[in-house]
């Protein structure tokens, strides 16, 4: 029991602290893919550092919502780490407090208290890219309810733990359609959700025209670096769902061997890394999409994921 | 091992059959024509080993030489650049519509395969079946709905594709002579339609079939004066 908890807590700390780390590679790759040559992979890392060291300043109007949402969107994905495979392949200790419904829902209060947030500064542009969010956010939602209806259909449980041994380990059912088009229809929530490229460009420094980035624009010091440090983190989780979970459950560790499960750690990152490149390509080949275009960017992906639940059914 | 790299092919045949009835431009759905085509022929090569039926293997081979890489080229060459690279303005039916479209159209190709996978007792047919008639029903659609001609020939041969498709796994020994006279039609169509649109493009300056819809008699004396107007008009639109 107590090493389950203790690997328990070596997964949250693996996303606490590999999670800025993931962002700086994606920052550097990109940046190298256009023939420059970026930011050190470390300077996430060093961003955070400096607001942490720094003052904060505090809207005088902004009430008790504004202080406690950076918390929020801190501790969050901390809690989905704890429901979901990071290192190993078997159940750990609260695997079974949360499907993986309830991690959504989790990652969508961290979302809920952001937006709640940037209504309340009284910045014009903090209310505007929240309701852009909000858009954004609920056109997600559908592809969301029909990705965990077809995993749940499929593998009989929506415990992430149980899909990846049930459905998506065994060879046959790994190539079948239905799993083809739900894994295509992930990326696109991924993109969507995580505010990279043909949804919202997370490198843009124009308010007008962003999405994700203007509802921490108020922030500063060490709120400025938990807003950020849980971006990255919910980013970390993101991926980590989709790669471990729905995609490539293999190099996890299977016996509860302190080596074994430290070895997992490299490997993650390892899968990470491929799946960041996939992303560049994605990213670097793609224009972003004018706002009121994300609906048929989204209706794509729900169509994707409603055939891929289709292809069950009959 | 075999049916599960057919199912990922079929998986990819049908979110090819999807990206052609959203209106890009007309060398997206070339692009994607390709990888379906490439599909095709995987699907086609691997339910010949699979089912040990030599003749798909030459059904494959075909699939891959015409739709994969004479027709793409032939379509190239008949027409003018330009016309790959314009963007579709204003469908018929919007994206989101064409999607819903698109799934209720799916929906009934599974509805209505589901009784004849039951009845043909084939391995393959489970999953080629379906997609197929799926890829027949997704090809149909843009026939209706897309205004440029490139991307109607594009959903002309995107319908054989799935008739092949569903065929290779149902009637996997049909006499090759079939195949062969149904790869050759295709390529005329091909060759004719791309020269079609072609001569279409030169006399009115458009290829947008909406503005084709009357036919007009051109009488010798007045014709450059009406080809004029002709080519002013398709461009006003």
């Amino acid at each position: 029991m107590t090493s389950r908890v203790l690997t328990n807590l070596l997964q949250v700390a693996t996303v606490l602290l590999l999670s800025p780390l993931v962002r700086g590679i994606l920052d550097r790759l990109e940046e190298r893919v256009q023939s420059k040559r970026g930011p050190s992979v470390w300077q996430p890392y060093r961003d955070l550092w400096k607001l942490f060291h720094k003052d904060e300043v505090v809207s005088e109007h902004s009430s008790w919502i504004f202080r406690v949402a950076p918390y929020v969107i801190f501790v969050t994905p901390i809690f989905v780490a704890l429901l979901i495979p990071v290192l190993t392949a078997y159940p750990l200790a609260f695997a079974f407090m949360g499907d993986m419904l309830g991690g959504g829902f989790v990652l969508a209060l961290g979302g809920f208290f952001a937006t709640l947030a940037a209504v309340d500064t009284g910045n014009p542009y903090g209310p505007m890219g929240a309701s852009r969010t909000r858009m954004v956010g609920f056109l997600a939602e559908p592809v969301f309810m029909i990705v965990f209806f077809t995993v749940s259909f499929v593998a009989g449980s929506t415990i992430p733990y149980i899909v990846q041994q049930r459905w998506v380990r065994p060879l046959p059912t790994f190539f079948e359609p239905a799993h083809v088009l739900l894994m295509m229809a992930f990326i696109m929530l991924i993109l969507a959700e995580a505010g990279r490229i043909p949804v919202d460009n997370p490198s843009g420094h124009f308010e007008l025209a962003m999405i994700d980035e203007s509802k921490g624009l108020e922030y500063s010091g060490r709120a400025a670096a938990l807003v950020k440090w849980g971006g990255a983190m919910k980013f970390f989780v993101l991926l980590v769902i989709f790669l471990n979970v729905l995609v490539t459950p293999w190099g996890l560790a299977t016996t509860q061997a302190p080596a074994q499960v430290l070895l997992a750690v490299p490997l993650v990152l390892l899968k990470i890394l491929a799946f960041l490149l996939l992303l560049v390509v994605i990213e670097s080949s793609l224009a972003k999409l004018r706002l009121f275009r994300i609906t048929e960017f989204l209706g794509a992906a729900f169509v994707t994921a409603t055939v891929a639940m289709i292809t069950r059914v009959f | 091992m075999v049916s599960s790299l057919n199912d990922l092919a079929g998986g990819v045949f049908l979110l090819t059959a999807f990206g052609l009835i959203v209106p890009w431009q007309a060398a997206q759905s070339l692009r994607l024509f390709v990888v379906q085509s490439m599909c095709l022929a995987a699907s086609a090569l691997l339910l010949a080993s699979g089912l040990g039926a030599p003749d798909l293997i030459a059904v494959g081979a075909l699939t891959l030489a015409t739709k994969s890489l004479l027709i793409p080229w032939l379509l190239r060459r008949t027409v003018s650049r330009e016309i790959y690279t314009r963007r579709e303005l204003s469908p018929v039916v919007n994206v989101p519509s064409s999607l819903l479209v698109a799934l209720a159209l799916v929906v009934l190709s599974y509805f209505v395969a589901g009784p004849l996978v039951a009845a043909v007792p084939r391995t393959f047919a489970r999953v080629n079946l379906p997609i197929g008639l799926a890829g027949l029903l997704l090809g149909a659609y843009p026939l209706l709905v897309r205004r440029e001609a490139i991307p109607q020939v594009i959903g002309i041969l995107a319908m054989e594709n799935g008739a092949f498709y569903a065929g290779v796994a149902i009637a996997p020994d049909l006499p090759l002579i079939a195949e062969l006279a149904a790869a050759f039609d295709v390529l005329v169509i091909a060759l004719v339609l791309g020269l079609l649109t072609r001569t279409i493009h030169e006399r009115v300056g458009t290829t947008d079939v909406a503005s084709l819809a009357t036919l007009r008699e051109i009488r010798v004396s007045g014709a450059i004066l009406r080809k004029e107007s002709g080519a002013r008009e398709g461009a006003a639109r």
